[in-house]
């Protein structure tokens, strides 16, 4: 019985968070509803266009191409760093000094600037002066991410997993370290495998935090910009360019204001309408057998 | 200072927590809610201190209308289940936490410090951290820094459930003490029986959000109000048959009957519900004017000075508390009786028909 | 099944202890014979959960051996010894159905499916979980919850012993009688040695053939419970036992009398001279009031606690309790206190004085 307490004074403090959260987000919100509905001629020039923009972008091949790129990344990217964030964290040290090096080690890529990240691995991965792009060219296995697109998609991956991979991992070994010693010893009087052990005690325990690393992991890779865009720029050809990049590209390299406003409106739908639906799904899931 | 609760009532995400209720507590009363787990005990003492605000009624202390108001402003104290004292900071500094935040002098803060810590034996750990002391005592010290401010009303939430067995035998002999000196209303949540017995004053019975009784402890113990009340008040658990009433006499299921003394003489004819408590069960000895049974039995447990016995009969599982040692082959018949004065009977509705308390009656209190 | 033999067993948290204090366990000898029912009683602290860990594995001790039977198995680990235990707070597999938890130490072990299914029956029908066999473990009371642990330890039937450790913590009292009565059935049922940890003298005494008494690492006694009620060997066994605990009267001794501020009370045996700290200790149930004869005592308190009356009293400045048939009417002449000769233990520098073994236990 978990109960909260009543204290209608308390909105007053949250009044505060509520003008910046309108200043910061709702009140440019309305700009761009606003823009979405219109079109401009340079200048201060505004008509009235209706459901047209939106009409035209779903229309557009363009778009829909942009978002398939889009799922297909993020379902790459959360199919690897999910498996492989929990493996990294059950084969970290329990405790001890080992364990508080791995934690900062882990801690590291977290710590970098997402453009210095697309920098570090423009340079890494590049096929005539990177340590690995010539590392593997000297293999014999032709590579150039800037060329091709299966190697760019490749590299773009790989660096999402270097990036954040190790978010998950931080958090599973949160959940990992929250589970009693006595379920283990018990798992060990049950003579329970390795994986029963997995399978039985800790994933369900961990099922709480791994929804978060799911639903953050999701959210982010969905909103990818600022490291594909130094890496690739979006190319070779359309290749990686997401929904942000292409966003971008209308907006301040075509400078479709109108178009690219209804585009923002509907990206950020989907991606709210997506994490909904996720959460919802895995909350029932975990929730499966609980309710009475 | 009294405190009054009217019609209040909670529910929380479409669950009733308490069901509408009226209680009244007194100045200077011990008062014991008592009730299993979930029965509302938690929730009742949250409305009482203000943390939570009813869905409905009123909360008067003192006559005035406080349900509005906030639990920083009201005058109340509380101890939980958890041993809650702020880890960093000394004994000493617990206590006399509540008295800084009401800016008084340090003279008087350091006097009522020394007079708490006398009172509840901590003289001598005053400049310990809670870590380094047994739960026991920082249990203590917890109740120390509720009854340090002097408030009006002090409630306990289970306060000894999380002691070592021992402990909360001693603490129990010394809360009443406590009471005693303090003057304040005391509201007290368990879920044992014995343990609202020993502290005395007031019992509420709480069962699924409702208030079943609520009076002096021995005579609710005594007399309960209805078959819901009896078994929140017995442990070990009451033993029920049914009987039926016709012609004066009680009939029981084994064959047996006895003539409807007292105030079964008045119940009128039908079926009842009969129920006892384990140790009223008596075993061999003397059947004159008793009903005698002969049950199965299934376990005996041995307490050092009595026993108890776990018993079949006619499909109803009773238990008995007996004086002394006794050893039965397990499956083995025993001969049993009942004194009729000790049966309560409660009638369809679950309410006393017809009851015989005992000759002694709220000795203490 | 085999015996539990501790020998010459100690265990001490630090790396190098030095004197008897620095061990949380103090050197121990003893058997737990097979199929017997033991607990292990004790506050918080006195090492018993320490003497647990090391019988079921978890802590290899600093001295001494553990033998299950013949085999050593101080240096095996807790799944080589093969008992089950049973935890404080309920400790189930949440995502599986109660009929898979207590199928699973089974199935792992790979036993043949259809013994599984009707081992699985036969435990749920003994412990009352047949009807929950199908849902899912999680979501269920702690009740159930630690039946279901309970039942996953007694499902195999090789197991060489089933440690409990205080295992009724989260019960709630009503159904706390329901658990010990299926927990006794079961030890009756299939004869497990059974070895009970906890501070609840009430649940100890109850479950167990033999009753470990244990303070500050040290094992004071072990008898059954009517020894330890009648004839505790220490001053903290009578003052642990029994609720409330042993009065204890500092006394000097003469042969047959005890005397205390010059008021004598009789004893039943003759003691002679006994040196050091005299103690006399009577349990409140042998204490009453009397009009006459006895003690001076002053009453503080009487409560009336149904099945008895509670009497808080001092005699001589030291507080006593006394327990009083409910049916007694206590009168305000009533201002003496007296002992039962019979029930009476006299106890010199802690530990109680045998008169007929001509010296302490």
């Amino acid at each position: 019985m978990t109960q909260k307490t009543n204290n209608q004074r308390a909105w007053f403090l949250v009044l505060p968070v509520l003008a910046l959260v309108a200043f910061s987000s709702i009140i440019p919100m309305i700009t761009v509803v606003n823009y979405s509905f219109q079109d401009s001629f340079g200048g201060n020039e505004f008509f009235w266009v209706g459901l047209e923009w939106y009409r035209e972008l779903l229309q557009s091949e363009r778009l829909w191409d942009a978002l398939g790129r889009q799922l297909l990344f993020s379902s790459i990217i959360l199919l690897i760093e999910i498996p492989l964030g929990i493996l990294i964290a059950l084969s970290m040290p329990k405790k001890g000094w080992m364990a508080s090096l791995c934690l900062v080690l882990m801690a590291l890529p977290l710590l970098i600037p997402y453009n210095v990240v697309g920098t570090i691995w423009q340079v890494f991965a590049r096929a005539d002066i990177g340590l690995l792009g010539r590392a593997i060219s000297d293999l014999g296995l032709s590579y150039n991410y800037a060329q091709n697109a299966f190697d760019a998609w490749v590299t773009v991956i790989v660096m999402d997993v270097w990036h954040w991979t190790s978010l998950v991992a931080l958090l599973s070994y949160a959940g990992l370290r929250s589970i009693p010693n006595a379920y283990y010893q018990a798992a060990e009087i049950d003579q329970a495998s390795r994986w029963a052990v997995f399978r039985y005690i800790e994933l369900p325990k961990m099922s709480g935090v791994l929804i978060i690393a799911v639903l953050l992991r999701f959210m982010d890779s969905f909103m990818i910009y600022t490291e594909p865009f130094v890496l690739t720029g979006g190319g070779p050809g359309n290749a990686t360019t997401f929904l942000s990049i292409d966003l971008v590209k209308m907006a301040l390299g075509q400078f479709d204001l109108g178009p690219a406003a209804a585009f923002s409106l509907m990206y950020f739908l989907v991606i709210l309408l997506i994490s909904y639906v996720f959460y919802t799904v895995m909350i029932s899931a975990d929730n499966d057998g609980t309710a009475r | 200072m009294s405190l009054r609760l009217q019609g209040v009532s909670k529910s929380v995400d479409g669950e009733v927590h308490i069901h509408p209720l009226d209680l009244e507590l007194e100045k200077g009363t011990m008062n014991v809610l008592l009730g299993p787990t979930l029965a509302g005990k938690t929730s009742l003492l949250r409305l009482m201190s203000g943390l939570d605000k009813p869905d409905s009624g009123k909360i008067y202390w003192d006559g005035k209308d406080v349900t509005r108001r906030r639990v920083q402003d009201r005058d109340v104290a509380m101890v939980y289940q958890q041993f809650v004292n702020y880890p960093s900071m000394t004994v000493y500094d617990n206590i006399a936490s509540p008295l800084k935040m009401q800016k008084r002098s340090a003279q008087e803060i350091d006097a009522k410090v020394q007079e708490m810590a006398e009172l509840l034996q901590l003289a001598d750990l005053l400049h310990r951290k809670p870590s380094e002391i047994s739960g026991g005592q920082q249990q203590r010290c917890a109740i120390a820094r509720a009854l340090v401010k002097d408030v009006g009303l002090v409630l306990m939430d289970e306060p000894l459930a999380n002691l070592d067995y021992k402990l909360r035998e001693e603490l129990r002999i010394e809360i009443p003490r406590l009471f005693a000196a303090s003057g304040s209303i005391f509201v007290y949540a368990t879920t044992e029986p014995e343990e609202a017995l020993l502290l005395g004053g007031n019992t509420a019975t709480l069962w699924q959000g409702h208030v079943t009784q609520f009076g002096p402890s021995t005579q609710v113990y005594h007399r309960p109000a209805d078959e819901i009340t009896a078994r929140v008040y017995s442990d070990p658990p009451m033993n029920f048959l049914p009987v039926r009433k016709q012609g004066g006499m009680v009939h029981f299921p084994n064959g047996q009957s006895t003539r409807a003394t007292r105030a079964a003489a008045a119940m009128p004819d039908g079926e009842y519900r009969a129920g006892f408590r384990a140790h009223h069960l008596e075993v061999g000895g003397d059947t004159a004017g008793k009903i005698a049974f002969e049950a199965k039995l299934i376990v005996t447990e041995l307490t050092g000075s009595d026993t108890y016995i776990h018993v079949e009969t006619a499909g109803e599982r009773w238990i008995g508390l007996v004086p002394g040692l006794q050893t039965f082959e397990i499956g083995q018949h025993v001969p049993l009786c009942l004194n009729p004065d000790n049966v309560f009977y409660f009638d369809q509705q679950g309410k006393l028909a017809g009851s015989t308390p005992l000759a002694t009656q709220m000795v203490g209190a | 099944m085999a015996s539990i033999t501790l020998e010459n067993l100690a265990h001490s948290y630090l790396s190098d202890p030095k004197g008897e204090t620095d061990f949380a366990l103090r050197e121990l000898n003893h058997t737990w014979e097979d199929g017997h029912a033991y607990a292990l009683l004790g506050p918080s602290g006195c090492g018993k959960t320490t003497l647990l860990n090391i019988i079921s594995g978890l802590l290899q001790p600093t001295r001494g051996r553990v033998l299950f039977g013949e085999q050593d198995v101080t240096q095996a680990s807790t799944a080589q010894r093969n008992i089950a235990q049973v935890f404080q707070f309920p400790v189930v597999y949440d995502t599986m159905t109660v009929g898979q938890n207590l199928a699973f130490p089974l199935s792992n072990r790979g036993m043949d499916a259809r013994y599984i299914e009707e081992r699985v029956q036969r435990i749920a029908q003994m412990i009352g979980l047949e009807a929950h066999l199908g849902q899912k473990a999680r979501g269920l009371t702690a009740d159930l919850k630690q039946k279901i642990s309970l039942g996953r330890g007694v499902v195999r039937d090789d197991v060489n012993a089933i440690l409990f450790d205080e295992p009724l913590t989260v019960i709630d009292p009503n159904l706390k009688w329901e658990l010990r009565t299926q927990l006794k059935s079961l030890h009756r049922e299939f004869g497990h040695t059974m070895i009970y940890v906890t501070h609840d003298q009430t649940e100890a005494l109850t479950f167990a053939e033999k009753v470990v008494v244990m303070h500050e690492g040290q094992v004071l006694q072990i008898g059954t419970p009517q020894e330890l009620f009648e004839t505790p060997a220490h001053v903290f066994v009578g003052y642990f036992i029994g609720s409330p605990g042993m009065n204890f009267l500092p006394v000097s001794v003469e042969g047959r009398h005890a005397i205390a501020h010059g008021h004598t009370s009789a004893l039943a045996q003759d003691y002679g001279h006994p040196q050091g700290d005299i103690m006399l200790g009577i349990r409140p149930e042998f204490t009453s009031l009397t009009k006459g004869e006895g003690l001076p005592v002053m009453i503080k308190r009487v409560q009336d606690v149904g099945r008895y009356k509670f009497v808080n009293a001092t005699v001589f400045e030291r507080e006593i309790n006394i327990v009083l048939d409910a049916h007694i009417e206590i009168e305000a002449d009533m201002t003496k206190v007296s002992f039962d000769p019979d029930k009476i233990s006299i106890f010199s520098n802690d530990w109680r004085i045998d008169p007929a073994s001509g010296g302490k236990l």
